[in-house]
């Protein structure tokens, strides 16, 4: 009886954080990052956002206390060129999503705090033009892993496996 | 800070063109062991030299004998390093003990902020097999002039200490007798990278 009293209200608690979130129109979901290899001061921060609200929003600020800055930055392989640039406020268009990925888009942690570890989670604050503050919480995936929960670095790869995003 | 100043696009273009044509004749190439015909083809890699993590002076020749997987890249590099490292890492692992012929350098195009140590315990959080270069701001621009590859700073007020770096993100493949034979991208899934070298590997084995 306790137990599905306690399950109701996780239900109960759940629903009303969902309409809450689904209220302002945006969502951030799948939110990760990559644990910082030995030394590293920067490291990247992966996430889908979807607006499900009828106007269009965009993205303009990203803090964490995990670091001193946070940017998002956009990554562009030209001719086997890399170049990384600030990507300014991120458009996210009424009923579409932008997804963060390896390859492509990330918000940039710089100056950071502390390392970050594989299986750790932190708290960022993503303001949105319309939708306010959303804060969400980021879960650190090993180095270099390309996904939530994906590859592990040194751990045999299965053939046909595919773990790459389509990069751009 | 002394950086080597940018090419133009159209030079970017050529040595596209140049790579795919080494690429093209190295697979079509002569057989191992062979010495290489004195066709004029345009030569990716080349003579380095650079320091290793406890200190050791090392060049182009130090892994003869070796495959060499050539990366050139910097550690205040969140995106498109780690996904390289990562894949590389992942490829030595597919190998087996067949990565004992292979040596996966990581050179800094960064040599200002890139010491050996702090090179040393970036890429042991890959795999600890993979050795970080870095040398004076010269031997580097040589390194890099000897693979081709384009690095330039670019200056962004948040980033650490005010800069970013635009760099070639390729991967280097050379063979046992310091030739170029293929490129990897920084996506090129470990698996795949892993059956590329293990094909290299069997041909001379």
């Amino acid at each position: 009886m306790r137990h599905s009293i306690l399950l109701a209200g996780c239900l109960l608690l759940a629903t009303l954080t969902s309409a809450l979130a689904q209220s302002s129109g945006v969502t951030a979901d799948q939110v990760w990052a990559r644990a910082t290899p030995g030394g590293a001061k920067t490291a990247a921060v992966y996430m889908t956002l979807s607006n499900k609200g009828g106007g269009d929003d965009r993205l303009v600020a990203v803090t964490t206390p995990a670091a001193g800055a946070a940017e998002v930055h956009t990554m562009t392989t030209e001719n086997g060129v890399m170049r990384m640039r600030p990507a300014g406020p991120l458009d996210v268009k009424a009923g579409g999503s932008v997804v963060l990925k390896p390859g492509g888009l990330h918000v940039m942690l710089m100056d950071l705090k502390a390392p970050l570890v594989a299986g750790q989670r932190f708290p960022l604050s993503l303001t949105f033009e319309k939708a306010g503050k959303i804060d969400v919480t980021a879960t650190v995936e090993k180095a270099g892993a390309m996904g939530p929960g994906g590859s592990m670095p040194g751990m045999p790869n299965m053939p046909g496996m595919k773990m790459n995003g389509s990069g751009g | 800070m002394r950086f080597r100043s940018p090419l133009y696009a159209a030079e970017i273009a050529v040595v596209v063109c140049l790579l795919a044509i080494a690429a093209t004749a190295a697979w079509w190439g002569t057989k191992p062991g062979k010495p290489e015909p004195a066709v004029a083809m345009p030569a990716i890699g080349g003579p380095f030299t650079l320091t290793a993590a406890d200190g050791q002076q090392v060049t182009d020749r130090t892994y003869r004998g070796k495959i060499m997987l050539v990366y050139f890249g910097y550690t205040d590099c969140p995106d498109a390093c780690p996904t390289a490292l990562n894949e590389i890492a992942g490829a030595l692992a597919d190998l087996g003990p067949r990565a004992d012929r292979v040596q996966a350098l990581f050179i800094t195009v960064d040599p200002q902020r890139d010491t050996p140590e702090v090179l040393a315990n970036y890429v042991k959080s890959f795999d600890p097999r993979i050795l970080g270069l870095t040398g004076t701001p010269e031997q580097i621009a040589a390194a890099a002039k000897a693979y081709r590859v384009y690095y330039a700073p670019y200056k962004s007020a948040d980033a650490p200490d005010g800069y970013l770096m635009d760099h070639t993100s390729v991967v280097y493949v050379m063979n046992e007798e310091g030739r170029f034979v293929a490129t990897f991208t920084q996506e090129t899934p470990a698996a795949q990278m892993a059956d590329r070298l293990g094909k290299l590997l069997a041909k001379t084995s």
